[in-house]
Formats: C-alpha cells, structure tokens, sequence
C-alpha cells in the first residue's frame, strides 16, 4: 500500500515538521501523531521537501533513504493510524478551517504517482480543494483557494515547480474573464474540469517539447545530458524512434546517480550511451555536439534552476561554443530572480560519501544550482522554441 | 557550428510567435518624443520680450515690483485671473510646491523652501545664499559667474549668434533689414486685420481650433516667410488650408517630432524667436555636441526674474518650476516631473476657456506653451516627458459634454492620481521587490543620489538588515554627499568615495544598486554621468547591478550612446572647483578658441552591464523593457 512506502513516511514526518508553524489550527487535528513526533523525529530534518519529491521520482536509492525506511517499517504500525488520523480529519471536521491541512496532504498523495510533476500534483490538490469547498460565491471560492495554495507554498517553500503551480493555476482563477459571465457552479465546474485536465496538459507538454526537439537532433550527433529528466528522457526517446543516429553521453549525476538511470532506460532504447563521471565533463565536450538539460524551475531572468552540476556544464559548453538547450514545459516559469547562487533559498539533501566525514568538515548540501541565462541556447517548451530573454516576457504577459 | 546552423534553418509551424508581436492592433498614434511640436506652442512674440528688455533698467530689483502694464499684443489670450494673482499669492504658492518628499525630507532648514523664496525675489541675495546653503554644488559655481560680461555678452547676444551662424542664409536679409519698430507695426497691423476679420463672423469652429496659433504665429511667421519655406512645404501648405486644417494639424501634433537639432540654424533661429528665455550660448562650443544646446549658465536668472509679473501667457506657478529647474532648485527625475504637475494642476485651476474656444483645444496648447517654456530652462526628462504626454492624453480624452469646471477636476484628479500611482507608490513596490534582494552582510554600491535607492537602504536598515552601504559620488554636482547625510543620519554604516576610487572599493561590494533618469527598450540605461563607469566595472568585478527606476520612466526610444541624446551642464562647473583658490590653472583660458569644456549630465549604460532592472512591475532583465513599455502605453495612454 502506497502509504507504507518509505517516501511516504519521510513525507509525513517532514509536513508535521513544516506544518505546525503556519497552522496552528492543524496541531488540533494532529496532535495524536504531534505527540509521538519525538520518536518519528526525523535524523536529518534539513533535507528539503523538493529533495525527497525528487529523490521518490527518480527512484534513487541511497543509504540514507534505506536507514529510513527501516525506520519506517518498525514504526509501521503506529504510523498507519496516524496516516489515516491525518487523512479522516479534514472530514470529520468539515469544517471550512480545515482546508489549510487537507490541501498538503491531497498534494501529497498526488506527487506519489511517478508521472505526475510537483506542479500537476499542487494544481490536483487544490482542485480538491474546490471540489470540498462550501463557498458559495467565487470571491469566497477565491480567498479559500488563495489561503489553501499560500499552505501549500509555505509548507514547502524550496520547490519552485510547486510554487509556479500554485500561482499559476490562482492567476486562472482570478484571471479568466469567462468565470464571470456565468453561475457559480458551473464556473466551479470549470475549474475543476480544468484542474484535472492539467496532468494531460504537461504530459502533452512533454510531447510537444519532444517534437520540437526533433529538430536539433541530427543524424550522428552526440549529446551530453545531464541528471534525469522526464523530459529529456521523452525528447531521446522519440528521437530513438524517429530512428534518429545519436550518441548519448550520460553524466554520474552524484550523488543521487540518475545519470546512471536514464544511461540504464537509454539502454534499453538500444541507444549509445556513455557513462561520464560528473568530473569528466570538460574532458569530452569536444566530442560533444549539444547539451541537453531539464530544468527544475525557469526564472524570470531566462535562467534555469536545476540539479547541482548544471551550471558548471553550462560553462564549459558555453566556453567551448556548444549549445545548450532546456527543455521545460512552461508550468516550470516562476517569478524568481536569481541574482547569484546564493541568493535562492537553497535545497539540502544528504550526500553519502562512502566514509565518514569528520564533524569537523562543512559539506556543501544543496541539492540545485542556478544557471544564467546567458550561459543557455535555446529553451524547449511547450509555448515554443524561446531564446532566454523571452521567458521574462511571457512571464509579464501571464501576470500582469 | 553545425548544431546551430541547422537550428537556424529550421522554420517549424509550432513555434508560437513570442515576444514583441502585438495581438491587437496598436494605437496609430505612437508618442515617441515628449512633445517638442512648435506649431502649437503658443509663442511669446518677439514684441514683447524687446519691449521687456527695454523697461528692465539695469538688474536692481526692488523686492516690491510694480508689474508693468499688460501689453495688448494678444488680448484674446488675456486671462483676468494671471493679473489678479498678486506677489503674495504668488510666493505663498511657490513654497507650497516644493512638496517633493526626497528633497525636502532631511534639507536642513536653510535649504527649505524660504530660501527658494529668496531666491526668486531677489537676485542680489543669491549668491550669498547659495553659499551658505550646499557646500559645493553646481549651484554654487553658478551663482560665481560674475555678472558683468554676462550682461555683456547678451547685449551682444544676437551678434554673437550671427558669428556662430557661419552659413548665412540669403533668405532672412529680408527679415534683418526691416527694423524691430517695423515688424511691430507689421505684426500690429495684421492683427488689426485679423481681429477684424473674425469680428466678422469666421466659423467658430474653425476659429476655435486656429485662434491658438494664428493670433501669435501668424505675424512672425508673416514677417520672415522666406525661413518658412525651408520647413517644408508641408507645413506651409497647412497653414493655407484653413478648412480642413483641424485633423491635418491633430495629426501633426501627434507624429512623432525629431528632436531639435540645434546644429540647425533656421531652426534654432525660429526657437529662438518664440523662447521666453534668453539663453545665450557659450564661446566655445563642443564639436561633438554641437546638437544640443550649449548655453551660458547663470546669466538668465536675474532676466527672468524681472519678467516675473509681465508675462501673460505664462502661469505664475509653471514660471516658478520654470526658475527652479533653472537655477538647479528642483533636481531629480521624480523631484521635476511632481514640481512640474503641481504647476500644471495650478494652472489648470486657474484656468478659463476663452470664447469661442474649445477647453480641449485651448487647454492642449496652453500645456504646450508651458513645456516648451519649461524646456527653454532645461531640457525635459524622460519621466517629464511621459507625464505629459498622459496628461495630454487625458485632456485629449475628457467628452466634449463635460463642463468647464468638471473638466478640470477631472484633469486635476486625474494629476494627483498620476502622481499618487506612477511615483509616489511605484517607489514603495520598487523598495518592496528591492529590499528581498538585501541579505545580512551585504555591501551595497551606490552612485549619485537616487530617491528611489534611497528610501530602499532606508526601508531595509528598518527591516533590520545588516548590511553597509558605499557612497560613491563624483564632481560637480556631488549629490552622493546629500545622500550620505540622509544616511548617516539615520544610523546606516556608510563608505563615501568618488567615483576614481570605484575599482579599488569594488572588490567587496556584493550589489550594486543604481537609479536612472530612464530605460530605453533595448535596456540602456539613461542616468547620471558616470553610472555606465560603476555598472561596467561592477560587470568586471562579476557584481549584480541592479537598476530602480520608476515604469512611467522607461522610453520606447533606442540609444546606443550618451551623444545623440544629452544635456550639457554648465562647464564652469568643471573648470573651476569651488573652494580651492590654489587651483586656478585654467583662470583666463576658457574664452581660448583651442580649449573645449565639456559637461556632461547624462550617459547611457548597455544593457549587458544591467543584471536586473527593479520597476513597479516586478524585477525583470533589461531584455523586457520593450514588454513593458508596451503594456504600460496600453494600459495608461489608450484605455
């Protein structure tokens, strides 16, 4: 069952840790899990949220994630009740106040689903949000959204896709001029019917990047990737099946090893595949023809946030003069501002070095780094083949 | 580059068109020049400013002016309320325009208004005053200028301008040989006839929409018709069509107008013609800048002065900013364009549709004839010339059914609403967005004085950050000291320096924030001289260079460089330093044919050294300037 898995658990305890600052009308509802919390404490409570979600996606296995799960298995009992606890409450309740908690954990179930990205999931979630809603007019609708989609920010304030998601799918409700002209419910209707349509929409999205993509791909080229991207993924894949001659160089991607992932799932496509070291990037760009990354986040400078190593690739292609293309679906844009690495809110997670490291030594835990938009070629997205620049513009005409 | 190529032949019909197309067909009208259109300026005719130079007997100004009688050259244009005004009133108002909250905020009680008050009274206090008040500005060195060859110079003004001219124009040996006493009897004469003639009976509609420019223009244009004819035909042909002039000329008033050249000769003659200000240019101009106006600095406050009470079409409020902007009083893009609304909102209170005229028009022109005089003290800003082109367009806009009276508490609803909106909280968004940029031991880079990064470090010392500001401040103006004071003042830990020491401090700086007189659509940033210094070794140093300025600020023009567009300070400013009696090296070589001094006040940054630009929109990359000039144009000028 889904809720006995490990990144469940993990999720779990992170949300009561996140979770009771910002609502203290939730402690009500969960104080029996609250009071065990001492003995689910989690050993490493500075892993981000954003951190696990991708660690869950990409099925990455480490050492640390194990220790958790047997964690997990020996309190699997206890755990069970104050899962279901955790999810009965919001309906035995029903009251309006509630929504603050049940937005969290609807979004969380969502992001369970291996296909679904983190902003599909934050946009299902607050689709239920309206569908349990007792709002009788749109603005009541709107504020109760507003307030659902701010929990859901804060619980979880390093994931941009989430964020982007949530702002996103509010500027459609308060933005879409046909929700005036008709009645409450069938506008309720529509919102719903849209908010479900959105997981098509950004499998569609990978689709459509896919095609685009098709055409900077020529016979005989090698492409260095780096990390696993669903969509970049979905652009090799079609292009193995448009029966496109290509050489793929897959980098380690340490430590969450998903080069080693998608260089395993290229395998199966018969495709070429090589098996660089993160370290041996420089040493084989000469060989290389194009970059091809995925994007955590698109921010409104044109940049990419996205997996730690990206920009130091980014670098040395744009040093060597090879291009490099992004390719994102548009839900990724975020109104962000990068100005330099640091000036993002960074993203930890666990890094195994194999030995144990002295207290002593400060190890450098962020899990993304931020590349400049002039470092970028072209972004792929589902508006479109976008220089950098463009993203700000499209990013003004979608929120102003 | 295969990969690219091939990129760049590809034309795939997926690609959705991005970017800078418009979806709705945009607006004919295109206001891309702050309006510089001399057909509507309403221009002072020649008559009386001679006769103005005749009663001014000497500079000796007593404090209480008997103002001279009316002279009768536009009776139709009178205004009962100008003459009315008493000095008093006068002067009461003038304190009470300097609300600008930047400027007044932390000025010791000398710099307060009362001294401006002074100042306009009297010329002979001036410079002491001045002296007292800012240790070393421009201003001050203004005020230095002896008078004597000042005077001197202006009565030999229109020789001199005949040395400068050094093709002389065949056409205007008629124009010079007819005496000043003739061209007042032509001119007289042919307003009799006019007069007469619309006495008549003219349509009234036609005549609303001509009598602005035809009761001035007309006669000096009648009196130098060969100069008219190198204007293009165009122009005389309109002037003819009296019937169908009404859209030909609203068309005109519209298209963009080149800026003046004042390398042009006939132009710059005709400007001249019309200006209330008697600028008289400098010696030695610089070659390079040779477009723009090179004036002689300090020698029209006192002129000016006197014609306090003497000018009709002129309200005694935009004269006031008029001076101000002058003397250097009011500085500052923010500072200017509110000093000038205020001026505008007193003239459109005080103001009364003539007969047989319509507000629209009337008051349109009426604005005009204001601009262009406050352009003859200074030229006009980007943010200046926004606001009026929106406030242009809100006349443009007022339904023909509305009353006098509602009209203009529309318009002066519609001032305060610019104000309140475009400045006053388009600041505190900036200083929102700006101060999530601040962290805790931040070293951020200052040049000049930005009201905008101003009240940004101040918001954020608030908020209790933990951060040091470094001052950095160049001659001649040395606003940074202005600033500095604001700052310490407040408990901020700053660094002052001038601008030659930018390389050295800018090791650890971590941001650096700048203001801008205006963003240009292809991202340069028009500021004060020497910011492209500090945002281009900023860039060297890989620090972010972050840029606050205002959206009604940001100009759809491109500029490539700081020469095609400028403003030349005053090069005294430069020659001499104030204080330092020891340093005289140049005393007596500034009159040489062989030494050029050039002031700059302007210079434009590239966009590659802007890392983010902060404006009321959000924080956006200089990329998306045209994005928002675009949605700025339709959200405030066509709605």
């Amino acid at each position: 069952m889904w809720w006995r898995s490990a990144s469940f658990i993990l999720d779990r305890q992170q949300e009561q840790n996140a979770n009771v600052p910002p609502n203290p009308e939730s402690l009500l509802h969960s104080s029996p899990p609250s009071s065990m919390a001492d003995s689910l404490q989690n050993p490493k409570p500075n892993v981000s949220a954003y951190y696990q979600t991708r660690a869950a996606h990409h099925a990455v296995v480490t050492s640390d994630w194990l220790a958790q799960a047997q964690a997990a298995v020996s309190i699997q009992t206890e755990d069970d009740s104050s899962g279901s606890d955790g999810r009965i409450a919001p309906v035995t309740g029903g009251k309006g106040d509630d929504k603050a908690f049940s937005v969290i954990d609807e979004f969380n179930s969502w992001r369970k689903q291996p296909d679904l990205a983190e902003a599909v999931a934050a946009i299902r979630a607050l689709a239920a949000v309206i569908r349990a809603s007792q709002a009788t007019t749109m603005m009541e609708l709107e504020i109760e959204l507003k307030k659902a989609s701010d929990s859901l920010k804060a619980w979880d304030t390093t994931s941009i896709s989430l964020t982007a998601g949530c702002d996103l799918f509010m500027r459609y409700v308060t933005r879409t001029s046909a929700l005036e002209y008709e009645d409450f419910n069938s506008a309720r209707s529509r919102l719903i019917e849209r908010a479900e349509k959105f997981g098509e929409i950004s499998c569609k999205a990978r689709r459509i990047i896919a095609m685009l993509c098709q055409d900077f791909i020529f016979d005989g080229c090698t492409i260095l990737v780096h990390g696993f991207s669903r969509v970049v993924f979905e652009v090799l894949k079609t292009a193995a099946q448009n029966k496109k001659h290509f050489r793929v160089f897959c980098s380690e991607g340490r430590p969450d090893r998903t080069g080693l992932r998608l260089s395993n799932e290229l395998a199966k496509l018969d495709v070429p595949v090589k098996l660089l070291i993160d370290s041996a990037v420089a040493y084989t760009m000469d060989e290389v023809d194009m970059v091809f990354v995925g994007a955590d986040g698109i921010v409104e400078s044109g940049g990419i946030i996205n997996m730690m190593g990206t920009y130091q690739i980014a670098l040395v292609s744009h040093s060597m003069n090879k291009p490099v293309y992004v390719a994102a679906e548009s839900y990724k844009f975020a109104r962000l501002y990068p100005l330099d690495q640091k000036d993002l809110g960074p993203a930890l997670r666990t890094i195994d070095f194999g030995v144990p490291i002295p207290s002593k030594v400060e190890v450098e835990k962020s899990a993304r780094d931020y590349t400049p938009p002039q470092y970028l070629t072209l972004l792929f997205t589902d508006l479109g083949v976008l220089t950098p620049s463009v993203v700000s513009d499209e990013l003004i005409q979608l929120y102003l | 580059m295969d990969p690219r190529r091939s990129a760049r032949t590809v034309s795939d019909p997926k690609v959705r068109q991005v970017g800078f197309f418009t979806p709705a067909a945009p607006p004919e009208r295109s206001c891309s020049d702050p309006p510089r259109q001399q057909d509507l300026i309403q221009p002072q005719s020649p008559s009386s400013t001679q006769v103005n130079d005749h009663f001014r007997s000497g500079d000796s100004l007593s404090p209480v002016m008997i103002p001279p009688p009316p002279h009768h050259h536009s009776d139709t244009l009178h205004r009962t309320a100008l003459q009315v005004t008493s000095p008093k009133t006068a002067f009461s108002y003038s304190a009470r325009t300097v609300t600008i909250p930047t400027e007044n905020d932390d000025v010791p009680s000398s710099l307060s208004p009362s001294r401006k008050v002074v100042a306009v009274k009297s010329p002979s206090s001036y410079p002491g005053v001045r002296a007292s008040s800012v240790p070393a500005s421009e201003l001050t060195t203004v005020s230095v200028v002896n008078l004597p060859p000042g005077i001197s110079e202006k009565a030999g003004g229109g020789a001199s301008v005949e040395v400068q001219n050094d093709r002389p124009v065949r056409s205007k040996s008629l124009k010079e040989k007819t005496s000043k006493a003739e061209r007042r009897a032509m001119q007289e004469a042919q307003r009799a006839a006019k007069a007469a003639a619309k006495a008549e009976g003219t349509k009234a509609s036609s005549a609303a929409t001509k009598v602005v420019t035809s009761a001035n223009t007309k006669p000096s244009k009648a009196a130098k018709p060969s100069s008219q004819k190198n204007d293009g035909s165009q122009f005389a042909a309109s002037e003819k069509k009296v019937g169908d002039r009404a859209p030909e000329k609203d068309r005109k008033k519209d298209a963009p107008h080149p800026r003046m050249q004042y390398d042009d000769t006939s132009r710059v003659e005709k400007a001249k013609k019309r200006a209330v200000v008697k600028q008289t240019e400098v010696r030695n101009r610089v070659e390079l800048f040779r477009h723009l106006p090179q004036y002689e600095h300090g020698t029209q406050l006192p002129d000016l002065e006197t014609k306090f009470f003497e000018l009709d079409p002129m309200h005694p409020a935009v004269y006031k900013v008029g001076l101000q902007y002058l003397s250097g009083d009011i500085r500052g893009g923010n500072a200017r364009c509110i000093a000038m609304f205020q001026a505008f909102k007193e003239a459109i209170k005080d103001y009364s549709t003539p007969p047989e005229k319509t507000l629209i028009r009337d008051l349109t022109a009426r604005i005009s004839s204001y601009v262009s005089f406050l352009i003859e003290c200074r030229p006009l800003s980007v943010s200046m010339g926004n606001a009026i082109k929106f406030l242009k367009n809100q006349i443009a806009k007022l339904p023909l059914a509305l009353s006098e009276s509602e009209a203009k508490a529309t318009l002066v609803s519609d001032i305060d609403r610019f104000i309140n909106e475009k400045i006053i909280v388009a600041e505190k968004v900036i200083v929102k967005h700006a101060v999530t940029k601040i962290r805790d031991g931040d070293v951020l880079l200052t040049y000049g004085a930005s009201s905008a990064v101003e009240m940004i470090l101040l918001h954020a010392h608030e908020l209790g950050k933990q951060f040091r500001v470094v001052v950095v401040d160049s001659r001649p103006k040395l606003e940074g000291q202005l600033l500095l004071r604001r700052l310490v003042r407040k408990g901020l830990s700053c660094t002052y320096t001038h601008v030659n020491a930018v390389s050295c401090i800018m090791q650890e700086v971590t941001r650096v924030f700048l203001g801008a007189s205006s963003v240009l659509s292809n991202g340069t940033v028009y500021s004060r001289v020497g910011t492209a210094c500090v945002a281009m070794v900023a860039h060297a140093f890989r620090v972010p260079v972050l840029v606050c300025c205002e959206a009604y600020k940001f100009h759809e023009r491109v500029q490539l460089d700081s020469i095609c567009f400028n403003e030349l300070g005053n090069p005294d400013a430069i020659s001499k330093v104030h204080g330092r009696e020891d340093i005289n090296y140049l005393d007596g070589f500034v009159n040489r044919e062989n030494l050029q001094l050039l002031n700059l006040v302007y210079d434009a940054t590239p966009s590659d050294y802007v890392s983010m630009i902060i404006t009321d929109y959000g924080m956006i990359p200089p990329t998306s300037v045209p994005v928002i000039v675009r949605e700025y144009r339709r959200e405030h000028l066509w709605s």
